[in-house]
């Protein structure tokens, strides 16, 4: 069925040749409170695909997610080594201006989080805080992005209406148009469908496929079956390191690795 | 079967405990309220809340507090004021700008732990020391700074649990917005606005209550305070000489003293609770 390479580190580099990297992770280490929690990242994120990161709980996935928009910074006893670069720039270099670099990357968290304002405001927020003062260039981002998630049908007679009273699915599509809003490069979702229902799950899976066009997209998530739909790359972690990095199909159907066919085949979780 | 009976016995015990405790508050406050009804209302005249003391009111003649009402209000308004203004600004820092978790904070969170146990009667003291090493006489500047002193631990401590009620996905979605800490520290406002005027009722209520803060830096006077170092009567300790007094009149008006008290404090309650409400409407 599939071509087996005769190692892995060949496959993986086969792919980097293949592939325009939007995102390069060079030797990464993140320490929490002395605890080793990334081992040695070296990674090469694709332009335009959905790269979907894959492991049991703990194994670092989440932490290897903020790494790529610095939200890690805020917490204490935090260390990070090594490089990660967008577009070849540094983010963890001395000239890098972090609020420009959260920017360039719109987070959808595991449970949506609507801002304390009205639906309009929720999406005018990002572009409000970065410069944008014209009501009619707001009004048409809002109309943009919402149309963009889907959502502008079902919210257009009540943009004034609290963001809080939309159901828990509408909430998380005006997340993604509110982080959209911002005009970022990269799309990081963190287990973003794991607080809806199956529908709106699809919903939001069927949105980030289309987006993949326009955007880089990088998922956590804990549901193989959701990595196979979605994904074009998996990034096996485990205890913090890479096992095995490839095309979703190789790495699902043919995994090279022993624990990344233990984990594939259902035996860790 | 016998445990099944012990453990709904141990309900029914919690269940009574609870519902006595229940009793008792609502109970002593309408004993409170009830008692000063009763022995003040009679003496609660319209003098009393227009007029300051005329010559003879401390012994049953004409006149009315309006000198320590007011005097009051402007104590616990300036300071309240002055601490939501200082208190703020330190509930940020410590929980937008400093790591979470950092030494500073908590050394910080520590600080106003210990602050908020102090008696009213020891800043009292410290400002009085204070106030007599520069020359200063007990005036409503030298209250002003005493209860301001005493209220910013309160707001700080009320406004930082507040703070902790919210999930930090709030912050992760400013920041990953590109938001500067301070962009963020907005939104945070916005989200605790309605508690926000709880902790500056419970500032107020504190405020506006306290004897011992103002007793040694305030002074008392008969006329209603213009100029920030006059000496400035307060209501709580208007009621405390009012009540020293051997004649009946006197001793009823100061009755009539705390009801006016309790009012202002329920006033300033429903004010809040009514403005509150009005800020949940964008609430998550």
């Amino acid at each position: 069925m599939y071509a087996i390479p005769s190692i892995e580190t060949e496959k993986t580099q086969s792919i980097i040749h293949q592939v325009n990297p939007h995102i390069q992770i060079k030797d990464l280490n993140v320490y929490v409170e002395d605890q080793h929690i990334l081992k040695n990242i070296n990674l090469e994120i694709p332009n335009n695909c959905i790269t979907s990161i894959i492991g049991p709980s703990g194994c670092g996935k989440t932490t290897l997610l903020k790494t790529l928009n610095r939200l890690l910074d805020d917490s204490t006893e935090v260390k990070v080594t090594g490089s990660v670069l967008v577009n070849g720039e540094d983010i963890y270099g001395p000239d890098a201006e972090v609020t420009h670099i959260r920017k360039k990357m719109g987070l959808l968290s595991q449970k949506p989080f609507p801002l304390p304002m009205s639906i309009f405001d929720n999406i005018a927020y990002g572009p409000k805080i970065h410069g944008n003062r014209d009501k009619k260039s707001l009004q048409a981002i809002v109309e943009r992005q919402l149309k963009n998630v889907g959502l502008w049908e079902e919210v257009k007679d009540r943009l004034d209406s609290s963001a809080s009273k939309l159901s828990i699915g509408q909430q998380q599509r005006l997340c993604l148009a509110r982080g959209l809003a911002v005009e970022p490069e990269i799309i990081l979702g963190d287990e973003s469908t794991s607080a809806l229902d199956p529908i709106s799950t699809q919903v939001i899976e069927n949105l980030l496929i289309q987006l993949k066009q326009d955007y880089t997209i990088v998922l956590v998530t804990h549901i193989l079956r959701q990595a196979r739909r979605v994904s074009d790359y998996i990034l096996f972690l485990y205890n913090g390191e890479v096992v095995e990095f490839g095309r979703s199909e190789d790495i699902l159907l043919n995994p090279q690795n022993e624990i990344t066919q233990q984990y594939v085949k259902g035996f860790i979780s | 079967m016998s445990n099944i009976n012990r453990r709904l016995r141990k309900e029914r015990i919690a269940k009574i405990l609870m519902q006595a405790s229940g009793i008792i508050i609502t109970g002593s406050l309408f004993f409170i309220i009830g008692t000063i009804l009763y022995k003040g209302l009679p003496y609660l005249s319209l003098d009393m809340i227009t007029k300051t003391p005329q010559g003879g009111f401390y012994i049953g003649k004409e006149g009315g507090i309006l000198n320590a009402i007011l005097g009051s209000l402007y104590l616990a308004g300036l300071s309240t004021f002055l601490a939501t203004l200082i208190g703020i600004p330190i509930c940020l820092y410590l929980n937008i700008y400093s790591k979470k978790g950092s030494r500073i904070s908590r050394f910080s969170k520590l600080v106003f732990d210990v602050l908020f146990g102090i008696p009213s009667i020891v800043y009292g003291a410290i400002a009085f020391s204070i106030m007599v090493w520069l020359g200063v006489r007990a005036s409503l500047i030298g209250g002003v700074i005493t209860i301001t002193l005493l209220t910013i631990p309160i707001v700080v401590r009320t406004i930082d649990e507040l703070i902790q009620t919210i999930p930090t996905d709030l912050n992760h979605v400013t920041t990953s917005l590109g938001a500067t800490r301070w962009e963020s520290a907005k939104v945070l406002l916005t989200y605790i606005k309605p508690g926000l005027f709880t902790a500056i009722l419970l500032a107020f209520g504190r405020a506006i209550g306290d004897v011992a803060g103002v007793l040694l830096t305030t002074g008392f006077s008969d006329n209603i305070p213009v100029y920030l170092d006059e000496p400035t009567a307060t209501l709580p300790l208007a009621i405390f000489f009012q009540l020293s007094s051997p004649i009946p009149e006197v001793q009823g008006r100061a009755y009539a003293s705390a009801l006016i008290l309790t009012f202002i404090i329920l006033f300033i309650v429903i004010c809040t609770q009514y403005l509150a409400s009005r800020q949940k409407k964008h609430k998550v």
